[in-house]
């Protein structure tokens, strides 16, 4: 449990110090709020042209977007830690982690902390309600959770692509630019419905990095576009937590074979 | 103009160093492409009729924006300058026999070279090669050709002298994250990099239309596909030339301003 309330500890110090720099954050947050905002009217644009994508409507397409963008906001938030690691990695600024009697996960992860990406997660937070609110779907608690499980599950799925690349950087020491692929790339890609896809996009973002089964799969469900089985569909989002499982024990072998670059 | 070619040299052979990085560069702008390729093949699959633009120009639109992104892409920052500004160390810049403006001009020219020839030159093969629908295609005739280069060339020197007006913006600002994430998001949408401008509604097109940004990206890569005809293609490039007189005569501009109000404290 103490690693809870330390966690916390560095959370209000970081918060403390950024906001040090007043002005520079509230712009940086406003900067954050405007990025998916741009990505989001070009896809209004799109259905105002084409008025549907392959049987999909504006809200629904909508509704996808705001569940895959609050998971990235929400896991850049806390995970930022993981992604700027090579960085903590080159300095040779680990080794200090490493002597104290805390747990590195909870280290690297208090290391740092994006309060600016609140400006992204509200944008993405407009976006949901706003779906929600003009889709007509008839609600109940099943549903509820399952979409609660989407949006949680998709920081999972995030934040261990994080976790696994920071944890390349042991054997690399530069962090990989590959990494964005998976993150942006699987952003962008997940922000439409999965079914619009090749084959083996579908494939691989189902089976190997789950989004699918976080967005488009429980989805289907949510908006009645299946019938029976519900049960497997609303677990479907667990995915993203069973992902994050190899991507901590890899972590902790990382963290074995670390040595210090000595700077 | 010897020692500009220099610095320009110089940072064209740093860039040439990271080439893992640029083997990443691709694989992402490969991928990339890909998936906005699939999303606009699934909307143009009912009734493509009524879209301004057929569905291979927009592919090979595509493939363009994501070969020339460093050519492009107004977010491309060096750090050094604006480091160099908050940090004072700007005393030294001022000591050089040569001007400051043209000096960062060459050095940001040269960096984007850099990159680009590294990542266009393995990128555009790729592309022309691939299987359709998702191949690049060809330009209509060799003088569409001719006039992409040009137009692109002219377009990289806009994006140069605007990213020129960010830093000499930090001269006022001091801090750089806030204001330029803002300019570069905005320039970013308006040169129809996130959407293209041929599929915006009129009303947004009007007010691109005012601003330099479409200038860079979208209008080299519509008289490459042939969407904007030769003759159109020819009046867009002195509208580009305009443009270029105005920027870097108004960047110099700020930047003598900037520079007589500069105190520089010792130490």
């Amino acid at each position: 449990m103490s690693g809870v309330r330390l966690y916390f500890k560095y959370l209000s110090m970081l918060f403390r110090s950024q906001m040090q720099y007043r002005a520079s954050f509230l712009l940086l947050t406003f900067g954050q709020f405007f990025i998916p905002f741009a990505v989001f009217a070009s896809l209004y644009f799109m259905f105002e042209r084409f008025g549907q994508l392959r049987g999909w409507s504006f809200f629904e397409v909508a509704l996808i977007f705001g569940v895959i963008h609050m998971a990235f906001s929400i896991a850049e938030c806390f995970a930022r830690g993981f992604d700027m690691f090579s960085s903590l990695v080159g300095a040779g600024e680990f080794d200090r982690l490493l002597v104290r009697p805390r747990s590195t996960v909870v280290q690297v992860l208090g290391s740092q902390f994006e309060f600016t990406r609140f400006g992204r997660l509200l944008q993405s937070a407009i976006v949901l309600v706003w779906a929600l609110a003009k889709l007509p779907v008839d609600w109940n608690v099943a549903k509820g959770i399952t979409l609660a499980l989407m949006i949680a599950c998709g920081v999972f799925i995030f934040a261990g692509i994080f976790i696994l690349f920071a944890t390349l950087c042991f054997w690399t020491v530069q962090g990989l630019e590959v990494a964005n692929i998976f993150t942006d790339g699987g952003r962008e890609m997940a922000q439409y419905p999965l079914d619009i896809y090749k084959r083996w996009v579908t494939v691989f973002f189902t089976f190997v990095i789950p989004f699918g089964c976080i967005n488009y799969l429980p989805m289907l469900y949510i908006l009645d576009r299946v019938e029976g089985r519900d049960l497997a569909y609303m677990a479907m989002p667990l995915a993203g937590a069973v992902f994050l499982v190899p991507c901590v024990l890899v972590w902790q072998i990382g963290v074995r074979h670390y040595r210090s670059t000595g700077s | 103009m010897r020692a500009y070619t220099s610095v320009w040299r110089l940072r064209f052979l740093l860039g040439l160093q990271y080439r893992t990085a640029a083997f990443a560069g691709i694989a992402t702008q490969l991928f990339f492409g890909f998936i906005f390729i699939m999303i606009y093949i699934a909307f143009y699959e009912h009734g493509a009729g009524g879209a301004p633009i057929d569905l291979p120009d927009l592919i090979s639109y595509t493939w363009l924006q994501q070969i020339f992104l460093t050519l492009i892409m107004l977010w491309y920052r060096d750090n050094e300058i604006f480091r160099l500004i908050t940090s004072g160390n700007i005393a030294y810049e001022l000591c050089r026999p040569c001007g400051i403006y043209g000096f960062w001009y060459a050095k940001l020219l040269g960096q984007r070279l850099a990159g680009a020839s590294l990542r266009c030159l393995p990128l555009l093969p790729i592309a022309l090669l691939l299987p359709e629908p998702y191949r690049l295609g060809f330009p209509p005739s060799i003088a569409n050709l001719g006039l992409f280069i040009l137009s692109l060339a002219i377009g990289l020197l806009i994006v140069v002298s605007v990213s020129m007006l960010l830093y000499i913006s930090v001269f006022w600002t001091m801090s750089p994250v806030g204001s330029t994430l803002l300019i570069s998001i905005a320039g970013e949408f308006f040169a129809g990099m996130v959407i293209p401008v041929p599929l915006m509604p009129e009303w947004l097109q009007k007010i691109v239309n005012f601003l330099p940004f479409r200038w860079t990206a979208d209008f080299p890569f519509r008289v490459y596909t042939g969407h904007i005809p030769e003759r159109e293609a020819l009046l867009g490039i002195a509208a580009q030339l305009a443009w270029i007189v105005v920027l870097i005569g108004f960047g110099q501009w700020l930047l003598s301003r900037a520079l007589r109000r500069t105190v520089i404290q010792g130490g």
